[in-house]
Formats: structure tokens, C-alpha cells, sequence
């Protein structure tokens, strides 16, 4: 699989208050969710996130609560996926049963540079700074979730 | 190579002898446990993947704590839809409005959880109840629903850092000035993907609640869990709680940790986390006077009784600081009802709090105490992220129960020894 999108970054520890505040949590309804992502740190993210757009993050993205309307959120807002140098470990259990796609990537990449990510091989290139790095992919264990749709359909 | 504590337990739960580092098992579990917030989710994939039923109607545990009594009509349908499934899949532990506690400081004292047992639970929190010698901790939606329908889980295995604590808690010192101040040396990542596993001498001198307010929060360090070892006061407890037989787990002596943190508790100060993370800690000497317009006791955190009794000692006979809000939410219902038998309440209010049944309510910004722009609270809660108690430019500073009280009298952040 590869995708290409343009980066919406933000910083390190991007919890999942900010993500989907808690106020909105009365619902699971993914299309409102969307509608308040990231509203808390960046009230333009909803009305610029176009569809495919890669979402960027730093060190330990997603930490805080186990909400998996975060992971829900991010994904209908349009998101094809997150890149992070870390991610907090409910948030990327959480990514991977739900479908969202979610790389770990140390290298430095700016807001708005144009991606291409190639999950197969591993392989991200900033077609902007005209650079390419490699990511580790998953273990195949995860890999047989992510491939069967999910948690529950690999569990049957 | 031996195996620590976390180790063991993940081993003996997945039918292995042995399980090393970075390992990726499927462990069978013991509870899994959801609340208003997160099990609807969780029972829609159930239903959606055409679950037959549940995997043991005894080994669920739904909570509804975090928006109830409910706040607003979305939150009532999210919880009629959970009291339903309860009802239809014949759920034993299903706990609605009236027996309800906030889920970390209710499962433990309903005997759910016992040493040895492996828990998740789609709430970040669960990981309190390492201090009883558990491996637990927090999952999201799907993998509760998969937890539910198979009573199994994906696990990888975690390393460790061991914490060698040392020495004893100095008077006005607890449990949550421990954890502050570890996060504050290690960071919100400092632990991510590992365990916590608190060892040494200064262990028997902490209480349960000291160590259920310390594992509590290992998820604020990035951590899987946190965990401390089995003694008489874990004994105790359980005894005293549950009908259940503990299994003891104690690391092997060759155990492999990634580093070891001395803790000599004797040098812990009162710590205050500023926002807008938990590891942004500082001690009294390093900052002056700090306004606050609302003082919130209670989460699961420091919402147990002993957390109310350190309190309530401060603030007998006083009264809270003209123009502060102060806000006492006691965990469960059992905490409640001993608080008014023992006088706690009255204290309370006579001082001028107020008093509230159990809820997570203000702890995640849900309801019961929401803040307004450029407003501060100081809580005994466990996050202060940008916008965690209301709105985004509201500020959260986390501390002690004695802190916080102190604190209410004088609406400042003050040191208890100062009243």
C-alpha cells in the first residue's frame, strides 16, 4: 500500500484531550467527533484537513486517556495516517484495531511538506525536501490483524 | 536470564514457562472492565462482529462513572445503551447510578481484582491495580470487545525499570507526591511501552492507597503498568475485600531491568505538577504565590477514604478561602456513607465544600465542576492538559489531598504545614 499527502504537524505529547476533548465524549458518532478534532490546539485543523492529509506528530503522540474515539476522530476527519518519532502505547493499539494507519518516523518533516509513504517496503519520502528515510514495518503478528480488518475479524 | 514480576504474571496467563522481552503473546483474561464513555463503543464492534456472547459473564466489569448521573441526553443514551447489554448478556458487575463508584477505587474494593490476576480495561487508568499485585492495564474500545467476546488480549512484552524505594514518607507527604515526583524526573514518556516495578525496603511502609495512587498514574509516565510486590498489607487488603485467593508473583532475582531509579522517600517534598503536563513538577521552593479559583479532591486517584480523612484533619474547624470553590467527590459509595458515619462530611461542609455522590465528573472536563476561560483549579486528579477541566485556556495544577486542602483555606497553593 502507499499514499501520498501534504503534513499537518504538530509537536511532541499531542494527548488525546486535545485530540478529542472529553466534552464530546457523550457521543460515538465518528462524524461529529471529527468535527471537534484537534479544535482545543488548533481551531483551523477542521475547516484545512483535506482528505488523504498526513497528520504529524512528535514524541509520544496520543498519550493520556484510552479513548479510541481519538484514533475514530482522526480517521474520519480525513486523515490517511499519522507519522510520530513516538507514539503512546494505548493510542497505537488503538490505531492498529481500529484501521488507522500510523508510522514511526524520527526524521524531521514541516508543515505542509508533501509525503509518499510505501507500507510494504518501509519507506517514507519527502517528495518536498526531496528526502527518504526508512521505518521499521510491523511484526508480522500485527500484520495479520491489520490484514484480516481488524481486531475482532482476526480473532474469529 | 529470570523474569520481573510483569513477566511472570503475562507468561503464566499465555501458557508459557517463559516469555522474554518484546515477545508478542495472547494471554487469557481474568476481568475486563469498560465504563459509560468507552463500552458503548466497545458493544458496538461486539454486536457489529456478530459475537455470540460473552466469554464469562462473571469477568466483566462495566462501571458507569465517568458522565453520571448522567449530565446531558447523549450521555444518558450512551448509558442506556450499556445498562441494556448488561442486562441481556446477564453481566454480574454491571454498576449504574447508586452503587457505582469511579472504576479504580470500586473494582478493588469489590474484591474484583486480586494479586496474580491480569486485567484490561478500556480507561487509561486501569493500571492501579499493579498495587495489588496485578498486571493490569488500559486498553480501548475494540480490544475490550475482543477481550469480552474471547476473554483474551494481544500483548507485547514489556521491559522494566525498577524502582528501589528506600526510606519512609516524611509528615504532609503521600503516595501522589511520589509518582509527581518520578514523572518529573522521568517524563511523560520516560516509561513508555515499560513496566514500573516498584521494589525495595521503603515498600511496607507505604500504604495500599499510597500504592494504588502510585500505580494509578504509571500511565502518565508512558507506562504498560505499574506493579508492586505482594506483602501483609497487600494481604490484607485482600482479606479484607475479597473472596478470591491472591497468586503471588515475585520477580526472579536475575530479572533483567532496563535501569534502576533509587527512591529514597524520606527526601520526597510535596510536588506539584503545573500545566499543562504531569511531568512539569515543581516543590514550594521553587515557586510563590499561585492563585486558584477551584479546589477539586476526589478521581481515582486520591478519591478513597484515607485521601478525605488527611484532608478533613486540615480543614476541621476552618473555612475555605472567600471566593474558592470546593469541590469533594469520594470515589464510592461505601467511601461516601463511611465519610458521613466518621463526621467527615460534616466538616466539609461546615467549612463550606461541597459534597458529592461518587463521579469522574470534573477529573476529564466531563461535568461537576467545569472551568471557565482563565480559570485555575488545583486538583488531586491525575492530568493537566491544555483544556482537561473545561475550557482551553483554563489551567489544571495537580497535587496531593493535604496540598489541596491546605490550599481550599487559603486559596492559594500552600503547604500544609502553613496552616
Amino acid at each position: 500500500m502507499k499514499i501520498t499527502g501534504k503534513a499537518i504537524k504538530y509537536g511532541d505529547n499531542v494527548d488525546t484531550d486535545v485530540i478529542i476533548p472529553a466534552r464530546y465524549l457523550n457521543t460515538s458518532d465518528p462524524k461529529e467527533l471529527a468535527s471537534h478534532c484537534m479544535e482545543d490546539i488548533d481551531k483551523t485543523f477542521v475547516s484545512r484537513v483535506k482528505k488523504g492529509d498526513i497528520m504529524v506528530g512528535g514524541f509520544n503522540f496520543g498519550c493520556g486517556s484510552s479513548r479510541e474515539h481519538a484514533p475514530i476522530a482522526i480517521k474520519e476527519s480525513g486523515i490517511s495516517c499519522v507519522v510520530a518519532k513516538s507514539f503512546a502505547r494505548i493510542f497505537y493499539r488503538n490505531a492498529i484495531n481500529t484501521g488507522l494507519a500510523i508510522v514511526e518516523f524520527d526524521q524531521e518533516i514541516e508543515e505542509g511538506d508533501e509525503l509518499e509513504i510505501d507500507f510494504d517496503g518501509g519507506i517514507l519520502i519527502n517528495k518536498t525536501k526531496g528526502t527518504k528515510g526508512i521505518f521499521p514495518p510491523f511484526p508480522d503478528f500485527l500484520k495479520n490483524i491489520i490484514e484480516k480488518g481488524g481486531l475482532m475479524p482476526s480473532l474469529k | 536470564m529470570g523474569m520481573t514480576m510483569t513477566q511472570k504474571i503475562l507468561a503464566s496467563h499465555a501458557g508459557k514457562d517463559k516469555v522474554v522481552v518484546g515477545e508478542l503473546i495472547m494471554a487469557n483474561l481474568d476481568l475486563v472492565l469498560g465504563n459509560d464513555v468507552t463500552s458503548p463503543v466497545a458493544i458496538k464492534e461486539f454486536e457489529k462482529a456478530g459475537c455470540k456472547g460473552v466469554f464469562d459473564c462473571e469477568k466483566i466489569a462495566l462501571v458507569m462513572d465517568h458522565f453520571t448521573p448522567n449530565k446531558d441526553i447523549k450521555a444518558a443514551e450512551q448509558t442506556k445503551l450499556v445498562r441494556e447489554f448488561a442486562g441481556k448478556r446477564n453481566i454480574k458487575h454491571y454498576y449504574d447510578v447508586g452503587e457505582m463508584g469511579v472504576e479504580h477505587a470500586l473494582l478493588p474494593e469489590k474484591g474484583l481484582v486480586v494479586s496474580g490476576d491480569l486485567v484490561i480495561g478500556a480507561d487509561s487508568h486501569t493500571c492501579t491495580y499493579g498495587a495489588l499485585g496485578a498486571f493490569s492495564t488500559g486498553v480501548g474500545s475494540t480490544d475490550m470487545a475482543a477481550g469480552m467476546s474471547y476473554g483474551k488480549a494481544w500483548f507485547k512484552v514489556p521491559s522494566a525499570i525498577r524502582f528501589n524505594l528506600t526510606g519512609k514518607l516524611s509528615k504532609w507527604v503521600s503516595g501522589k507526591d511520589v509518582i509527581l515526583h518520578i514523572i518529573g524526573m522521568i517524563g511523560v514518556d520516560g516509561a513508555l511501552y515499560k513496566s514500573m516495578e516498584f521494589s525495595g525496603e521503603g515498600v511496607s511502609s507505604l500504604s495500599i492507597d499510597d500504592r494504588f495512587t502510585i500505580c494509578n498514574m504509571a500511565i502518565e509516565a508512558g507506562a504498560k503498568n505499574g506493579i508492586f510486590p505482594v506483602d501483609k498489607v497487600t494481604l490484607e487488603y485482600i482479606k479484607n475485600h475479597s473472596k478470591r485467593a491472591p497468586v503471588i508473583f515475585n520477580a526472579d532475582d536475575d530479572a533483567e531491568y532496563e535501569k534502576t531509579i533509587d527512591i529514597d522517600l524520606s527526601k520526597v517534598e510535596s510536588t506539584i505538577a503545573f500545566p499543562h503536563l504531569p511531568s512539569n513538577t515543581k516543590t514550594f521552593s521553587e515557586f510563590s504565590e499561585i492563585k486558584i479559583d477551584q479546589v477539586v479532591i476526589g478521581s481515582c486517584t486520591n478519591g478513597r477514604y484515607s485521601d478525605f480523612e488527611k484532608a478533613a484533619k486540615i480543614i476541621k474547624g476552618k473555612k475555605v478561602a472567600k471566593g474558592i470553590r470546593v469541590l469533594i467527590i469520594p470515589a464510592t459509595q461505601k467511601i461516601f456513607l463511611q465519610m458521613a458515619e466518621k463526621g467527615l462530611t460534616k466538616i466539609f461542609v461546615d467549612a463550606g465544600c461541597a459534597v458529592s455522590t461518587p463521579t469522574c465528573g470534573p477529573c476529564l472536563g466531563g461535568h461537576m465542576g467545569i472551568l471557565a476561560k482563565g480559570e485555575r483549579s488545583l486538583a488531586t486528579t491525575n492530568r493537566n492538559f491544555v483544556g482537561r477541566m473545561g475550557h482551553p485556556e483554563s489551567e489544571v495544577y495537580l497535587c496531593s489531598p493535604e496540598v489541596a486542602a491546605a490550599s481550599a483555606l487559603t486559596g492559594y497553593i500552600t503547604h500544609p504545614s502553613k496552616i
